[in-house]
């Protein structure tokens, strides 16, 4: 018998793999400038993400030498298009460690993906295992975005299914202990965000896919809040669909994701019609490319795409888990910080295990448009309002919140620079 | 600094010490206006004779500038008559979508002057209207026409010429921000 000596300190987080900071920081261009005399403090990301010189030289270089339609011409450039259209799928495709590019559906954004998903249900044909009727049930959650309640809302309406929804407990995490009779023979869909926008916590996924396809519902994940900032490997996860937003992952606006498993994706019917999702058109009638083809009618957003590619490579080449250790350390940080801040109240998790680094909180007496507003004014960017979340905010009583976003190139001087801020908040509220 | 012309004294204190905060009794229109950006709400009630308004009551919940507003609209429009109280809105709506380029009319706007530099934050704008849109709406279930209150006299005229008998109604300018 060998006896094991246990070191010092944290052994096991020896082997994270780390990034120098003010290295990432020198990528991107706009972390240089001033917002009303200040160096800008950008804690925004969990809205949309700046965007490194890799991505943006990527786009311009694509529009400089390679601009054509995908999948319709047979020119040079036309050829090159596709290609880097389809590489930056297979890119994605990789990034999530989805089985195939084919599984990889790009939209507008998450919005999109979501609704893809809520339409193609709602065009399946009676009796098909995607059709919903009167009786049947989707769950989602209290603290979803709104892009992941209102399609819902919309498909019971034209089904007649029924919404229902896992409440979320004081500490800010979903409140399991219904999740039997909450998800039962009569839920056709489970969809939630795996990572919230405004609490920031990461929600667990086995329990309730494991009960979810027991009674043979789909599971989908609006991992919006997920991709950017922690490794996400779908085959793993063993849900049926996720959506992601490119714009808050280093990507451009004008690109999303819908990753689903094939064999689903090429049983749903199409949402949108029109050109490149068709396989053979006449005046009758029309059939259909198989997936993705099949849910990306019109002309892609080509340019879009290849920017989240080389956002993909760009994320890559730090490691996702050095990015989640990166924002694990400042999320530590930060709820420290905030905790010594007079009459600061937080929403969601407060210690840094199963967060985010996404953290809201109200300033007592102070409505958060005016804590943003003087924010801005020493140059520090945060989010206020309802956060396109309005339920979860009602379920914490408040109209409306701060929240602070962090990404890999945030610092500690940075929340430093918050908690300045909220001193001068006070002082002109006092 | 730039964000002391947002923050007027005048405006902080209007928003710690609201002027005649709080719902009454009788009224004739009422309107609820909610920003659904923000969350920002506010209810207003008007007390109106048809020529004037003897009470003008609000309850809300929001922003420095969107419940001072409040107060401010309260303590300028109370007890006015109702064609005055037209063209004092119709000041303070100019005012808001001027973009920082209109000089305010002390004597029309008393207190609604200090909103002068929110006019430069355009996020800011929909919160400054709010209760003056909520007001809008209120008068007019309460009866009352804005009766074309843009061609009406300068506030130092007697107060008697516009009034309800002119039919043509004008809508205040939409400011969206
Ligand atoms: C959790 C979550 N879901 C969905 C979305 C919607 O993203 P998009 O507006 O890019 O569709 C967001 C971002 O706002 C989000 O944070």
């Amino acid at each position: 018998m060998t006896t094991i000596a246990i070191p010092q300190g944290m052994p096991q987080y020896d082997g994270v793999p780390r990034f120098d900071v003010e290295k990432v920081r020198a990528d991107f261009p706009i972390l240089g400038r001033e917002v009303n005399g200040y160096p800008m403090v950008y804690l925004d990301s969990g809205n949309t993400s700046q965007k490194p010189r890799q991505v943006i030289d990527a786009m311009r270089e694509h529009l400089e030498r390679h601009n054509g339609n995908v999948a319709r011409s047979v020119h040079q450039v036309g050829t090159e298009a596709t290609e880097a259209y389809e590489g930056a799928r297979a890119k994605v495709a990789q990034f999530i460690s989805a089985s195939t590019p084919h599984e990889v559906v790009f939209t507008k954004n998450a919005t999109e993906a979501i609704n893809v998903v809520a339409y193609a249900f709602s065009n399946a044909a009676p009796g098909s295992r995607f059709a919903l009727k009167p009786g049947d049930e989707i769950v989602i959650s209290e603290m979803e975005h709104h892009s992941n309640i209102v399609p819902w809302q919309l498909l019971c309406e034209r089904t007649g299914a029924k919404l229902r929804w896992f409440s979320v407990t004081d500490a800010g995490r979903l409140d399991l202990a219904p999740l039997e009779e909450l998800v039962n023979e009569r839920t056709k869909l489970v969809s939630y965000a795996l990572v919230s926008n405004v609490l920031g916590t990461i929600n667990p996924v086995s329990a309730i896919t494991a009960r979810a396809h027991e009674v043979g519902a789909f599971v989908m994940l609006d991992a919006s809040q997920a991709v950017p900032h922690m490794p996400v490997d779908v085959t793993g996860l063993g849900v049926d669909f996720i959506a992601f937003t490119g714009h808050k992952m280093c990507g451009p606006t004008g690109i999303g994701v819908l990753w689903g498993r094939h064999e689903l994706l090429a049983e749903m019917p199409p949402v949108l019609g029109g050109g490149s999702m068709i396989e053979t058109v006449s005046m009758e009638r029309s059939t259909f490319a198989p997936p993705p083809a099949r849910f990306e009618a019109g002309t892609p957003p080509i340019t879009e795409a290849v920017g989240l590619g080389a956002a993909v490579d760009y994320l890559t080449s730090l490691d996702m888990r050095a990015v989640q250790w990166h924002e694990k350390e400042l999320t530590a940080y930060a709820l420290d910080a905030l905790a010594t801040v007079p009459g600061l109240r937080l929403f969601g998790p407060n210690t840094p295990v199963g967060r985010g680094g996404t953290l809201s909180f109200a300033l007592d007496g102070v409505h958060p448009h005016d804590v943003g507003q003087i924010l801005d004014s020493v140059g520090v960017e945060v989010r206020v309002g309802h956060h396109c979340a309005r339920p979860i905010c009602q379920r914490y009583g408040v109209p409306a919140m701060t929240r602070a976003s962090f990404y890999l190139y945030t610092t500690v001087e940075e929340v430093d620079a918050l908690v300045r801020g909220l001193e001068q908040v006070r002082k002109v509220f006092d | 600094m730039q964000i002391d012309q947002l923050y007027q004294e005048i405006i902080l204190d209007h928003y710690k010490h609201p002027h005649g905060r709080g719902l009454r009794e009788p009224f004739l229109g009422e309107a609820h206006h909610v920003n659904p950006t923000c969350g920002d709400e506010v209810t207003i009630r008007v007390a109106t004779d048809g020529a004037s308004f003897s009470d003008i009551s609000y309850d809300g919940m929001g922003c420095s500038i969107s419940q001072a507003s409040a107060s401010v609209l309260h303590e300028l429009l109370t007890g006015r008559a109702t064609g005055e109280a037209f063209r004092v809105v119709d000041g303070f709506v100019e005012l808001m979508g001027g973009r920082g380029q209109v000089t305010p009319d002390e004597d029309l706007l008393g207190d609604g002057v200090a909103f002068a530099g929110v006019a430069r934050y355009p996020a800011r704008v929909k919160c400054a209207l709010l209760p003056w849109m909520a007001f809008k709406d209120a008068a007019a279930r309460a009866g009352v026409d804005p009766a074309a209150p843009s061609s009406a006299p300068s506030p130092s005229a007697p107060s008697s010429s516009p009034s309800l008998s002119t039919a043509e109604a004008q809508e205040a300018p939409e400011v969206k921000a």
